[in-house]
């Protein structure tokens, strides 16, 4: 017993602390595993997109419609300006409603009042509705009464699953607006929507058009809806939204993947490479801005 | 005299305070900002009534034919006019099952890397790079699934499970195409990790620093710190972040729709086709042929919206506690 007792021997972990230590190692080991699994999913994806996508690319693919009755070649011009217009409209109709109802829930309800509660509930509910629900919606109120599919019909089931995103995340950036801001203009006699629209939305403003921004980007991915409302097109170039389908990116990369010939799947993977580029590019460059004009009203 | 100014006739006063109340500084600005602002707040009310409205007055035809038996039959016949829900119920628990069991693990141990573990620089990097997971659209994600990942599973994953996991019925013999309800569930898992991982990790940063820090000095390890103080403490926002994936995973359609196979039948196989709710409405809504055909579709938004509501007041009920907020992940 002695003997194992040596003085001299330098400390180490032995039984069950060895084990425990072990136990730990092993759980940051799996941890690290599964952040490497999740980028390594993004990557995968991303990898994939780009390099099937970037040889179909050209100006040619950009400047081009699709070709009439099917089978390869032709570009995606009538898709781009499809989604263009489509989310447009819904950013119009979505961004003033967003941004009226944040402002009502910050500066106007208090917080724990009755209107305020159901108003912030029922927008956790609405960014909690599956799009197809809010497709097959839309289809009920504009689609079906007039038979026929619209661009339009989709600008609207997009502002519904924008609307949401946008007075959530500009209520966030809204608190975040210092209290002293609104008192020394209320000191000043300055009267509130004047201190509303001069002072607190002025420096939040940063914050809402990055919630715009991701908003829009979500919106324009959005397929589910389209696909009810805005699926059965010709493939030229419309700037007609209303009685009409329109064609649009989201569409173009659903038909390619449910048809049975591949002809259509090199104009798939261009037409997904650029909706992800600028999807990715507007996620980054809002985040950046977030992040900047967080720093500056904290700090 | 100023008592004489002051005391003008209110006839003469009331067009000077109209001008005033345009100009200046009047109410009318503060009442009408005001309505605007609750205007806005009712609209969004509205819409959501509006979306319940829509979804029991399509369904009605359907509601009344079949009433809840709905629910269990099997059968899914257009031209025969014989609809049922239980096909695509199934798929749907079984697709989204899945999911979870994958995800949840799996996010929880990213958020753990994130929040206690990474170096600040790499931190900031993979933090946001799994938000962006999120960002794909998932057309894209379901376009990868049907041309790359589907065949890659078909020929090498399914095969595997087959061969060593095949006593158990769930993984039986693989099918042609490998478009399944399994693929479906690994997509909606590309889909789920991000939400999961990226609420769990700002729960797990708001763990205060004196519990983790009095752990450690009692010698507890790294692991020990994180399974006696951290879990225990966010377990129910965890709950919540994990209800709030599910919610995500029970209304994809598209993606799921792309990847599913569209098929017809129970499987006690996951290499076998299938069909959830939302992909069901996504694939069919377009070319209905009947009244009650398209109002069977409405019947399977109603059980889907009854459902995925649940699941999103069960979470706000316990997020609320928590501060949690899935904005645009």
């Amino acid at each position: 017993m002695l003997s194992e007792m040596d003085p001299t021997a330098p400390l180490t972990p032995s039984g069950n602390l060895r084990r425990r230590i072990a136990v730990s190692r092993l759980m940051t080991a799996a941890a690290i595993a599964s952040a490497v699994i999740a980028v390594a999913a993004l990557a995968i994806v991303v990898f994939a997109v780009a390099s099937r996508g970037a040889p179909a690319i050209s100006l040619g693919f950009l400047t081009h419609d699709p070709p009439q009755f099917g089978g390869p070649g032709g570009g995606i011009a009538s898709a781009i300006v499809g989604t263009t217009l489509i989310v447009a409209i819904a950013a119009a109709m979505a961004t003033p409603l967003g941004v009226l109802t944040a402002l009502y829930l910050s500066e106007y309800a208090r917080p724990r009042s009755r209107a305020a509660q159901m108003i912030r509930m029922a927008l956790d509910l609405m960014q909690g509705l599956p799009s197809i629900i809010v497709g097959v919606v839309v289809f009920g109120l504009i689609v079906n009464p007039e038979h026929r599919e619209s661009g339009f019909a989709g600008s609207v089931a997009l502002a519904i699953i924008m609307l949401p995103l946008i007075a959530r995340s500009g209520q966030e950036v809204l608190l975040l607006v210092p209290q002293n801001l609104r008192e020394a203009a209320d000191a000043l006699g300055v009267r509130r929507w004047r201190s509303i629209l001069g002072i607190v939305l002025p420096s939040a403003l940063p914050g809402i058009v990055t919630g715009t921004i991701l908003s829009i980007a979500r919106a324009a991915g959005e397929t589910a809806p389209l696909l009810i409302l805005s699926g059965l097109f010709m493939p030229g170039t419309t700037f007609n939204l209303f009685g009409q389908a329109v064609p649009n990116i989201p569409m173009l990369i659903f038909n390619a993947s449910e048809a049975a010939d591949p002809t259509g799947f090199a104009r798939a993977w261009g037409a997904a490479l650029v909706l992800l580029v600028i999807i990715l590019i507007a996620n980054i460059g809002a985040r950046v801005l977030l992040a900047r004009s967080r720093a500056r009203m904290s700090g | 005299m100023s008592a004489r100014a002051t005391a003008s006739p209110p006839r003469r006063r009331l067009p000077r305070r109209a001008r005033e109340l345009l100009l200046a500084d009047g109410g009318l600005g503060d009442a009408v900002l005001r309505g605007l602002c609750v205007a806005a707040g009712v609209i969004s009310v509205l819409i959501l009534a509006e979306v319940a409205y829509q979804v029991i007055t399509g369904s009605s035809l359907a509601v009344s034919r079949f009433g809840l038996g709905f629910l269990v039959h099997t059968q899914w016949a257009p031209n025969f006019g014989r609809f049922g829900a239980a096909t695509t119920i199934f798929g749907t628990i079984v697709c989204s099952a899945i999911a979870l069991v994958l995800a949840t693990p799996l996010a929880i141990a990213i958020a753990i890397y994130l929040s206690m573990m990474a170096p600040r620089g790499v931190r900031v990097v993979v933090g946001p790079m799994v938000e962006m997971l999120a960002a794909i659209p998932s057309v894209i994600v379901g376009f990868w699934g049907v041309i790359v990942l589907a065949p890659f599973l078909q020929a090498h994953v399914e095969p595997f499970l087959h061969d060593t996991l095949g006593f158990i019925p769930i993984f039986g013999p693989p099918e042609t195409t490998g478009l399944s309800v399994f693929t479906g569930g690994l997509i909606l898992t590309v889909m789920v990790v991000p939400i999961i991982a990226s609420l769990s990790r700002d729960l797990f940063l708001t763990v205060p620093a004196e519990l983790k820090d009095g752990a450690e000095a009692l010698g507890a390890t790294r692991w020990e710190v994180i399974r006696g103080v951290v879990l225990p403490t966010t377990v129910s926002g965890v709950a919540a972040a994990t209800m709030l994936g599910l919610g995500r995973a029970l209304g994809e359609a598209i993606a799921v729709a792309q990847v599913i196979g569209a098929g017809n039948d129970i499987h006690a196989s996951l290499f076998e086709t299938g069909n959830t709710l939302a992909s069901r409405i996504a694939l069919e809504f377009s070319g209905t042929t009947s009244k009650l055909y398209t109002s069977s579709l409405f019947y399977l938004a109603l059980i889907l919206l009854a459902i995925g509501v649940g699941t999103n007041l069960i979470a706000q009920t316990i997020a609320r506690r928590y501060d949690v907020h899935r904005t645009f992940v």
